[in-house]
Formats: C-alpha cells, sequence, structure tokens
C-alpha cells in the first residue's frame, strides 16, 4: 500500500515535470482536447437553457385535471385543497361542468347544439399551473395529479409539450453523437501524444524493464499524462463554454428584450461539470491506455 | 542456483550463438566467463537474467525455468539479479544519483532510506563526489563503476558482469574485481564475463570458457 502510494505519487510528479519541460506543445495539446469537449459539453448546456426558453416563450403550460363524474361537492372540496398543498402548484382554478358549459355557449357560440342535449356532458375541471418551467418538472406532477382521487385524466397542453420533447430529443441525439465523434478524435490525440512520449522515453522504459520494473510501473506514468491531459482539457473546455455563454448574453439580452421577455444563458451546474471533467479525465486514461498495450511491447529490451 | 542444461540458442537470422551449453553454478560460487568476441558471452549472461530465452534446453535461475516464467514473474527475477552491462545502459537525463536510485524507486523503496544505500553504493565505487554529475560528464570507467553501483545498490543474490572492467585501467580492475570478491564473501553468487581467462586464474575462481557458443571442456 505504502509502494502503491510512493508509486503514484512518483508518478504524478513525473508527468508534472514532463508536461513543465515542454509547456508550448503540452498546452496546445490540452487546447486541441478542449475545443473537441466544447462542442458537445456547449450544444448540452445550450440545449438546458432552450428548455427553459422555450417554456418562457411558449406561455407556462396549464394542466388540466377532469374530474370523474362521481365526484361529488366534498370531493372537489377535498382535492382542491390537496392541490393547495403542493408547493409546485402556482395556481388552482376550478372550473364547474355549468360554467363550462355557460363558456361553451358564450364563447363559442355553440348555444343552439348544446340547448339540445338533454345531459350537461361536461367534466367539473381543475386547471393547474406549475411554478416550474421545465418540461421535465412539468411532466412529472402530471403523472402525480393523474394518480389523486376522482380524477380522471390530467391533461397537459399536448402541442406545447410534443414541440418541446422532439426539440429536447433533436437536440439530445446531436449532442450524443457529437460526445461520440468528439470523444473518439480525444482518444486518438491521447493516443498520438502517448505514443510519442514512449518513442521519446525508449531508452528509460528500456533500462526500467531490464532491472525490474513491471508492466503496471511502466505504463503508470503515460495513464496519468493521458487522464491528466483530458482533465486539463475538460477545465479548458468548461472555460471555452464559459466565455462563449458570456459573450453570447449580451445579444441574448437585446433579443429577449425585444420580445418583452428577460432571459439569459446560464452556466452548466456543478454536476455537468463535475462530468466534463470526469469524461475528459477517463477518455484521456483510455487513449493513453490502448496507446501504452501496442507501443509498450515494441520497447523489448535486448 | 544457476543451471543450463543443453541450452542452445539460434537468433531469428538462423545464426547459433550457443550450443549444447551445459553446466551448474552454486549459490555463494564466483565464476568467470571468457571466450573470443562473439563467442556468446553476453548471450549467455542475458539468458540468466531473462533477457533472451532459450532455443532449446533449459535454463534454471533460484528454481525458475527461464524459458517458461510468465511475463509478469520476469520484473521479480530480475530484481534479485543485479546486471553489470557490457554498454553500461545509464539513463543520460538523470545524474548519476538518479541512475543508482531507480533499481530502488521500481522496488518501491522509501526515498530516505533509498537514498542512503545509493550514497552507499556510491561510495564504495569511488563515485559519491560525483553524485550529481550527469553520464556524459563522466569518463568511460566513471560510467562502468556507476553502472556497478546500480548493480549492487538493491543487494541482488546474483551479481552477472559483462566485461566489468573493459575500460577501466589495471588498479581499477583490480579494485573493481576485489570489490566483485567482498560482495561474493557475504554470499552473492556472481558471474564475471570477460574476454582475459587469466583473472579466473588470479582470483582462484571457475572458469567455462566459450568457444564460438559452445562450452570447451
Ligand atoms: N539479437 C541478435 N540477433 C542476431 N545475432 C545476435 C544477436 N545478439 C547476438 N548475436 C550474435 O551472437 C553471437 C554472440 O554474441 P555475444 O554478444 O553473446 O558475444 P560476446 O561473447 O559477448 O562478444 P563480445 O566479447 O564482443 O561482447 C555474435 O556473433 C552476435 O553477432
Ligand atoms: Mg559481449
Amino acid at each position: 500500500m505504502r509502494i502503491w502510494l510512493i508509486h503514484h505519487r512518483q508518478a504524478a510528479a513525473l508527468v508534472l515535470r514532463q508536461f513543465a519541460r515542454t509547456p508550448v506543445a503540452t498546452f496546445l495539446t490540452m487546447l486541441v482536447i478542449a475545443v473537441s469537449l466544447s462542442l458537445p459539453a456547449g450544444l448540452y448546456a445550450l440545449l438546458k437553457n432552450v428548455n427553459d426558453l422555450a417554456s418562457l416563450a411558449h406561455g407556462e403550460p396549464q394542466i388540466t385535471l377532469v374530474l370523474a363524474s362521481s365526484a361529488n361537492s366534498s370531493a372537489i372540496d377535498d382535492i382542491r385543497a390537496r392541490l393547495q398543498k403542493y408547493a409546485d402548484i402556482a395556481e388552482v382554478r376550478f372550473i364547474s361542468r355549468e360554467q363550462g358549459l355557460q363558456e361553451l355557449n358564450k364563447d363559442v357560440g355553440l348555444g343552439e347544439i348544446t340547448a339540445g342535449l338533454e345531459k350537461n356532458p361536461l367534466p367539473d375541471i381543475f386547471t393547474v399551473r406549475s411554478t416550474h418551467h421545465d418540461a421535465e418538472s412539468i411532466v412529472r406532477l402530471q403523472k402525480e395529479l393523474q394518480a389523486l382521487p376522482k380524477v380522471d385524466a390530467a391533461l397537459l397542453d399536448e402541442a406545447w409539450a410534443k414541440r418541446l420533447e422532439a426539440l429536447l430529443g433533436l437536440g439530445q441525439k446531436a449532442v450524443l453523437i457529437l460526445a461520440i465523434l468528439l470523444g473518439f478524435a480525444l482518444v486518438v490525440i491521447t493516443g498520438n501524444t502517448v505514443r510519442l512520449q514512449i518513442l521519446s522515453a525508449r531508452d528509460e522504459i528500456e533500462v526500467s524493464k531490464l532491472i525490474g520494473a513491471t508492466d503496471p510501473f511502466v505504463r503508470r506514468p503515460f495513464l496519468y499524462h493521458g487522464a491528466l491531459q483530458g482533465l486539463c482539457g475538460g477545465i479548458l473546455a468548461w472555460a471555452i463554454v464559459a466565455i462563449t455563454f458570456h459573450l453570447l448574453n449580451d445579444n441574448v439580452g437585446k433579443l429577449t428584450d425585444l420580445y418583452s421577455f428577460s432571459f439569459l444563458l446560464t452556466l452548466p451546474s456543478t454536476t455537468d461539470i463535475a462530468g466534463l471533467l470526469i469524461f475528459g479525465a477517463l477518455l484521456g486514461w483510455l487513449g493513453a491506455y490502448l496507446s501504452v498495450g501496442r507501443h509498450l511491447r515494441e520497447v523489448e529490451p535486448h | 542456483m544457476i543451471s543450463f542444461s543443453q541450452v542452445s540458442k539460434r537468433f531469428p537470422g538462423g545464426f547459433e550463438a550457443l550450443r549444447d551449453v551445459t553446466f551448474t553454478i552454486e549459490a555463494g560460487e564466483m565464476a568467470f566467463v571468457s571466450g573470443h568476441s562473439g563467442a556468446g558471452k553476453s548471450t549467455l549472461l542475458k539468458m540468466i537474467a531473462a533477457i533472451e530465452t532459450p532455443s532449446s534446453g533449459s535454463v534454471v535461475v533460484n528454481g525458475q525455468n527461464i524459458g517458461k516464467m510468465s511475463r509478469t514473474a520476469v520484473p521479480y527475477l530480475r530484481r534479485n539479479v543485479g546486471l553489470v552491462f557490457q554498454d553500461h545502459k545509464l539513463l543520460f537525463n538523470r545524474t548519476a544519483f538518479e541512475n543508482v536510485m531507480l533499481p530502488l524507486h521500481i522496488a518501491g523503496f522509501d526515498p530516505t532510506e533509498g537514498a542512503r544505500r545509493v550514497r552507499a553504493a556510491l561510495d564504495k565505487v569511488g563515485l559519491l563526489n560525483r553524485e550529481k554529475a550527469f553520464p556524459v560528464a563522466l569518463s568511460g570507467g566513471e560510467q562502468q563503476r556507476l553502472c556497478i553501483a546500480r548493480a549492487i545498490v538493491n543487494r541482488p543474490s546474483i551479481l552477472l558482469a559483462d566485461e566489468p572492467t573493459g575500460n577501466l585501467d589495471a588498479n581499477y580492475a583490480h579494485d573493481i574485481l576485489e570489490m566483485f570478491k567482498s560482495f561474493n564473501q557475504v554470499g552473492v553468487t556472481i558471474l564475471i564475463a570477460t574476454p582475459d581467462p587469466t583473472a579466473a586464474r588470479e582470483w582462484k575462481a571457475r572458469l567455462l570458457t566459450l568457444n564460438h557458443g559452445a562450452l570447451a571442456a
């Protein structure tokens, strides 16, 4: 365990010294990695913003609760009381079946047709507005309300939900494809820098093996190299996204002012940033691992 | 401890560097291998450290069969075998101190304890005052002594020296062999390759003579 710790510390120190020895080349490689990471990361962050923006632009969606015909006035009061206790419900409105019929007559001018009906076909309904704007929370709320007793259905403004869903689905697919393609590029870039490292450390590897270095010992600094390079690339990628958003926000502000609502791009959350860094480090490690596996055997001692 | 039995080595080009070599060196023995240039001395030593494998026959070192060892076991065998290379194999981007530290670093030594051992080894070969020098700044003989310091620093049970006195004048050569003798006296098995067979007589050690890859009787 102690030996293991010492080895890891020494490998990390070795890599940092290597970085320090070739600062420009190291920085340029990290920048290339950062650019390839920043594209999917930026798009992903943008997508989250589109989600928010879409709900703002389309007005807040309302959920319509269709009550069962068996719901009497005490059941209705009960449901109202429950709805008012929900933290994520901003507004509750009740429209009784009679009110509904009146509105129908008045607004749509279907008076003649409805007058011919012997029974009011409309149900009692509640309309509910969520405090949230994003599709995910609203759909979650819809599902919860659906489960209430005496509620036949909880309906969401479908066009709104479908449009947003389609848009987000498209965006998510694009992010995924970009992430896969550019992740592959990252693995190749790391593999190549590690290959150069191995070639320039040929003597060192050969001598180390001759005096009893194990494969993991020889491999370790290169894995560190790849992972650290990927991690730094991830940090730079985040910086690129942050700066880009900052620059874009000037224009976004002006644009949304024209539409008389205010909206600014928000940066990715801490979890998303952590994910980006881990993704970068893991891919860097993978690139190094594949490269070391391929080239280490070429450096067998003689 | 070291046992060759009917060992032959044929290189990929078809050249046969060792033919039907059989001998045993007991633990704690000191022996010389001599022979003309190209006789197969280096090849024989390399087999003991699993750097070359026999084409036929078997080489057993510390109870392990070199030809049948797994790749992962080789490093641990090598940590127990000190190697003085004919071409030194020093790392030119590291100081003398760091070169000697490398085997301890690989074996996972505590750095403070390691530094103490490195200085002791450098002292033995008379290079303590050059610990900060890079190998290019050392003479041929000093490089050879540095290589010896690296070979002994991990206190191996077997020491293989490939022409360790090749670049040294008679005095230093004598000192080096004296040093090997003292290692031998504390139980280290020693095998020295040298083109000059008279050293064996001088040190009253066993002599194996190679002639075109075959052991002379
Ligand atoms: N990797 C190799 N491939 C092909 N032939 C080789 C290889 N290594 C050594 N040989 C040949 O095997 C023969 C023995 O080589 P070796 O290095 O063992 O000789 P040596 O006795 O150490 O000679 P010297 O005293 O010059 O060091 C030589 O003829 C050499 O050319
Ligand atoms: Mg030789």
